[in-house]
């Protein structure tokens, strides 16, 4: 780990200059995954820019939605009541994330920019193309158990670990952003984290030294009847094998409107359109999600030890889906 | 053992022994005052951080330590070049013996390069953090070749070891003739059963802090399940005589196997103050502590067994295949268990090894027992519904009457109480014996049972008991506490022993300068030191008999010595129990403000022959006795199965045990929650993943290495069954840190079995092997 220097920003744009300035520079919220990424020679920053002093709060019900402050700490996102009720998946999927310590500290806009747990990513000693762009990717023959099926490459097939963005991908939620010169853009959060491809290095369209200022999630009938299925190798403190985030809007047996995003098995946070497609108009019925389960899959490039996680995901997406028709 | 005195006469209703008497220690532990070895504010403390090998083989080519030397705070940094030199190194067979070390070979003593994480330089600086980063500037390159990972590798080249476990388990055994009677075997059944690399993961971590007070003499504070054992290969490495170097340990979080021997970071700690000139602090990481104090070793079992069509078993046949360390034939001894636990004429055992570039695996809890039993009750527990009886019934119909081993008597055995205490605990009669038949909405109920044993293994010590004539005492043994109550129950030894109350006893471990005690490991502890303890007592009983029949103002004036008896700290007539006296008047006239007392305490064949092993010795062979020594017990688990997603939950558990004289109800029943979540943890998720091609481990972490957390367990039941065993050692005491585990994979893999009918027989049983088995 290096010596860093530390700034406490008041300012939006005194953090966001700091950090596109000098290409060592991070920002920090929580520090759940900077420091450790720091401690394990992962990530080599010189200078940290803390931006929990930033206005990036609140977690309200606007006109069209819920709007969250990308500064609003995952346990208060979890247990807060509107987000209980009117977006159970979200909270949900908060809730079985990491462990109560880690929430209290663990901010909403860095949850969404955790990085991969790829063991070869997290060790400097093995080669790994995410970490040394151009090194190698042990994992395609190696460890890859709990790496992606979804979305990698030949570079690359690290899961993206996190339950929050799969529920929020599902959601069509928005994210709001803040560069250095002050201007703001909207991008959804589809659009927010990148597949592999040939450069891994790259996880998300963030610039240098932009900031996630909040995250919007418009309303809709499928918010209100949504789940976060999460299947994992201990009950609590661990990493989905797989997980299902549903979101649906049924009437007299019809579905309506659906929402489907899947997590532990792509190399983003896996929106589903295939899915949603065999089951938006098609009755609520166990064929019917088994076949979206199936078209959810259908691209899914398992290796030698992660195979399993085909099935296992399906059967998650049919249980979750299954679970909130029942209820 | 006849002449020496016993606790079952001498406290027949002892007071405080067995009641669940909180932690002596528990209040200085939770006010942070207890000090781990890491935590003592020695002046001038330096701190030593290690740098190890990115690489699983080959050799060191350049190391650049010209930026670390330059950064802030550093004091030194030491490699193969410039470390202080050994006087006798575990590097050939005659040092690593003499020494008593877990592994041949010693980090910094050459170029070489055996295994991914092997420590290549020491850096000490005046700061931990400036210490570290200046280990994060030391360049090291390398001449990398391909390394072995394990014995699975196609490069890796197995052979038959003549004798593993440092010599003291044959490669080879055989009784009677398995092949012959297996072939005619009406009933046959083989497993090949396979056991992920596991590591012990103790809270704490491997920690040292190295304190040398004169060139010739060193204190070090030692996170080490046995001060003795770490002196002994300290003095011994350095050349020193035995009493000049000084081990303490206070306090211990955890150790399971991984501190049972003195191991390459300590000694380069040692090495290391020895150089700056200053007292050194080093603590692994947990990233370190996954290559530095052993694993438990990845294996494969195969287990064949034959059977008569009533289910009387005929032979057992067992093969394990293991990978080890470049230099050491080390294994844990699975077949032990499987030759002892069932009346079966025939057996027969072998064990093969390949060298992988790994370092030496370790004791790791129940060290063979624990994957030994997985082997044999998953095998048993097919065997019952192969032939359509109730697994207790099977495990009934082969009970061991005599140790089939050698034929002998057990000193005493409580496993068919076990049994029917524990499914009277569980509801056992309620279960419906057709796998995959109970369910609980869309899961799968499953209920499973399984044999525990382990040995009570020979062993020896020594305590001393000063008795203040005021009423209260100091009694000391050189043990370690590994967190699971020795303080605690020794205070009561001692207070039933002295009569007195326990508030009245203070009980020091932990530090050489104390009588010698054993390695608190193989579940030797508590019987071992209770005895030396309660034989100090006597001693100092029988000083105060002498005095008090010489002096002719006691009551007890011209009495022979045998004839008089003490209770509740009264030496009185023992035909006349009003003619006697309190000690302490006695001792007020003798003029004596304290006595003191010392003893020694056998503990299983070495209390029954008379021949007991060195305290610090992990080669001995066990001396032949009269009796064969074990407990034993039962666990029963409920799990449910989610059938879609191969998630398995462990919803009721009860273990019933027969472990001789139990010293505290509530330590005792911790150990066993204890030692049966440990194996869960084994059961069901705990795995460390080596990669093939890097030999190197690739989630050497707590947040990946999975243990279970509280959510995982449902609330145990524990009992034990009283045994009295007046053979094993004067308090009757078999060990349970160890016994708690074994058994239990196979509990949880058998109830996985009747909820689901998929046998699966390799560790863990996590969801992908589940959802993967096909049902039988
Ligand atoms: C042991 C462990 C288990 C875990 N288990 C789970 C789990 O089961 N499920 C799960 O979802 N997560 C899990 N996590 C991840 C955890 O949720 C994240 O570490 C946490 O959410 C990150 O938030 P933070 O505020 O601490 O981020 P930080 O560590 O402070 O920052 C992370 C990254 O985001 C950047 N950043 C932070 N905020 C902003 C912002 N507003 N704008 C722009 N950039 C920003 C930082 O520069 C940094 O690069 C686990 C973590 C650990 C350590
Ligand atoms: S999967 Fe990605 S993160 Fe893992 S080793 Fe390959 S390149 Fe690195």
């Amino acid at each position: 780990m290096n010596n860093f220097s530390y700034l406490q920003a008041t300012q939006p744009k005194e953090a966001t200059g700091a950090v596109r300035d000098n290409k060592q520079a991070a920002f920090i919220a929580g520090g759940t995954t900077l420091l450790d990424l720091m401690k394990l020679n992962v990530e080599n920053h010189d200078q940290l820019v803390d931006i929990n002093m930033l206005a990036f709060k609140g977690i309200e019900q606007t006109g069209d939605g819920l709007r969250i402050g990308a500064l609003e700490r995952m346990s208060d996102v979890g247990e807060n009541p509107l987000v209980m009720q009117q977006y159970p998946m979200i909270s949900q999927s908060l809730l079985q994330a990491a462990s109560p310590q880690l929430r209290n500290m663990a901010s909403i806009g860095g949850n969404l920019l955790q990085r991969t747990r790829c063991g070869y990513f997290r060790d400097t000693a093995f080669p790994c193309n995410k970490r040394q762009p151009g090194s190698g990717c042990p994992a395609q023959e190696g460890e890859n158990r709990g790496l992606a099926i979804l979305g990698g490459s030949k570079s690359c097939i690290a899961t993206f670990p996190g339950d929050l963005a799969v529920a929020l991908v599902a959601l069509d939620a928005v994210l709001l952003l803040e560069n250095a010169k002050g201007k703001q853009r909207r991008v959804p959060l589809v659009d927010f984290h990148l597949v592999p491809g040939n450069t891994p290095q790259r996880e998300t369209v963030l610039e240098p030294g932009e900031l996630i200022v909040s995250v919007t999630v418009p309303a809709a009938a499928h918010t209100r009847k949504s789940m976060y299925l999460k299947v994992r190798e201990r009950t609590s403190y661990a990493y989905a094998l797989a997980s299902a985030a549903v979101g649906l809007d049924v009437q007299g047996g019809q579905i309506r409107s659906a929402r489907v995003a899947l997590g532990g098995v792509g190399t983003k946070p896996w929106r589903s359109r295939e899915a949603e497609k065999v089951l938006t108009g098609a009755p609520a019925t166990e064929a019917t999600f088994r076949a979206a389960a199936a078209a959810a899959l259908r691209e899914a490039q398992p290796r030698e030890h992660n195979r399993f996680k085909v099935e296992l995901a399906q059967s998650t997406l049919v249980r979750a889906l299954t679970e909130l028709t029942a209820a | 053992m006849e002449t020496e005195p016993s606790f079952f006469e001498t406290s027949p209703t002892p007071n405080v022994v067995g009641k669940p008497l909180n932690r002596v220690d528990g209040r200085d532990k939770v006010m942070g005052r207890a000090k781990y070895s890491a935590e003592y504010p020695i002046p001038g403390l330096t701190y030593g951080v290690l740098k190890t090998s990115d690489i699983a083989k080959g050799k060191i080519q350049n190391i650049d330590t010209s930026a670390a030397a330059k950064a802030p705070g550093v004091l030194a940094i030491y490699t193969h070049l410039n470390i202080p030199k050994l006087a006798v190194t575990p590097n050939d067979a005659e040092g690593k013996k003499a020494i008593g070390a877990p592994m041949g070979f010693m980090p910094l003593t050459s170029d070489v390069i055996h295994y991914a994480g092997q420590p290549v330089a020491v850096v000490v600086a005046d700061t931990f953090e400036r210490a570290t980063h200046a280990a994060d500037l030391v360049r090291v390159t390398y001449l990398t070749e391909q390394p072995i990972a394990a014995y699975t590798d196609p490069k890796a080249k197995i052979f038959d070891p003549q004798k593993i476990q440092d010599g003291k388990t044959d490669g080879k055994t055989r009784r009677g003739d398995a092949r012959a009677a297996l072939a005619s075997a009406p009933v046959q059944l083989t497993g090949v059963f396979t056991h992920a690399i596991n590591h012990h993961n103790p809270m704490e971590p491997g920690a040292t802090t190295a304190v040398w007070e004169a060139p010739d003499r060193l204190t070090v504070y030692e996170s080490t399940q046995g001060v003795t054992r770490t002196q002994k290969a300290l003095s011994t490495m350095l050349g020193l005589p035995q009493d000049q170097v000084r081990v303490i340990t206070k306090y211990l979080g955890g150790g399971f196997g991984c501190k049972g021997s003195c191991w390459p970071h300590t000694v380069l700690t040692v090495l290391a103050a020895k150089g700056v000139g200053r007292p050194v602090k080093l603590s692994l990481t947990r990233k370190q502590q996954f290559t530095s104090m052993g694993h438990r070793e990845d294996q494969t079992q195969t287990l064949t067994l034959g059977a008569t069509k009533e289910g009387k078993l005929t032979a057992l046949i067992h093969e394990k295949t293991s990978t080890t360390s470049p230099w050491d034939n080390y294994a844990e001894s699975n077949s032990k268990i499987i030759n002892m636990l069932y009346d079966c004429p025939n057996f027969e055992a072998s064990y093969q090894l390949a060298r992988g570039n790994v370092m030496t695996s370790t004791f790791t809890r129940a060290p063979g027992e624990a994957p030994g039993s997985f082997a044999l009750e998953s095998l048993m527990d097919d065997l019952a519904y192969k032939l359509n009886i109730d697994p207790i019934q099977i495990r009934l119909l082969n009970h061991a009457d005599k140790d089939p081993t050698n034929g002998q008597p057990w000193s005493s055995k409580s496993l068919k109480e076990c049994y029917a205490r524990g499914a009277e605990l569980f509801g056992w009669s309620k279960r419906n014996p057709k796998a995959g038949a109970t369910r609980n909405g869309r899961l799968l109920v499953g209920m499973g049972m399984a044999t525990a044993s382990y040995p009570v293994h020979n062993s020896q010590g020594m305590a001393r008991v000063r008795l203040y004539a005021d009423g209260h005492a100091v009694v000391q043994s050189g043990a370690t506490d590994l967190g699971t109550g020795t303080y605690t129950v020794m205070t009561q030894v001692a207070a039933d022993s002295l009569g007195l109350p326990p508030e009245k006893i203070r009980f020091e471990l932990g530090d050489t300068k104390l009588p010698t005690a054993p390695n608190s490991g193989g579940s030797v502890a508590a019987g071992t030191v209770s005895s030396s303890v309660y034989m100090a007592a006597q001693d100092v009983w029988e000083r105060l008999t002498k005095l008090a029949i010489k002096d002719k103002k006691s009551p007890l004036f011209g009495a022979k010595a045998e004839e008089v008896a003490i209770e509740n700290g009264r030496l009185q007539l023992k035909k006349n129990k009003a003619k006697g006296e309190d000690y302490m008047a006695l001792m007020k006239r003798a003029g004596l403000d304290d006595i003191e007392g010392s003893g020694n305490g056998k503990y299983g064949a070495g209390y029954e022959t008379g021949q007991s092993a060195s305290p610090a010795d992990s080669g001995y062979k066990e001396p032949p006795a009269a009796h064969s020594m074990h407990s034993f017990g039962a666990h029963f688990c409920e799990v449910q199965v989610d059938p879609d997603l191969g998630t398995v939950r462990v919803t009721r558990w009860v273990s019933v045990h027969g472990a001789g004289r139990i010293l505290n109800a509530k330590t005792a029943r911790s150990q066993i929650i204890g030692g049966s979540i440990f194996g869960i943890g084994a059961a069901l998720m705990e795995a460390t993943h080596r990669d093939n091609q890097f030999a190197r481990y690739v989630n050497a972490d707590l947040a990946d290495y999975h243990i279970p957390v509280n959510a995982d367990i449902p609330d145990m039941t524990v009992e034990f069954i009283d045994e009295r065993d007046p053979y094993i050692n004067a308090m009757g005491v078999k060990g349970i840190g160890e016994i708690s585990m074994v058994g239990v994979s196979a509990a949880v893999g058998n109830a996985i079995f009747h909820a689901t009918g998929k046998r699966v027989r390799d560790l863990p049983m996590t969801p992908d092997k589940i959802l993967a088995t096909k049902p039988v």
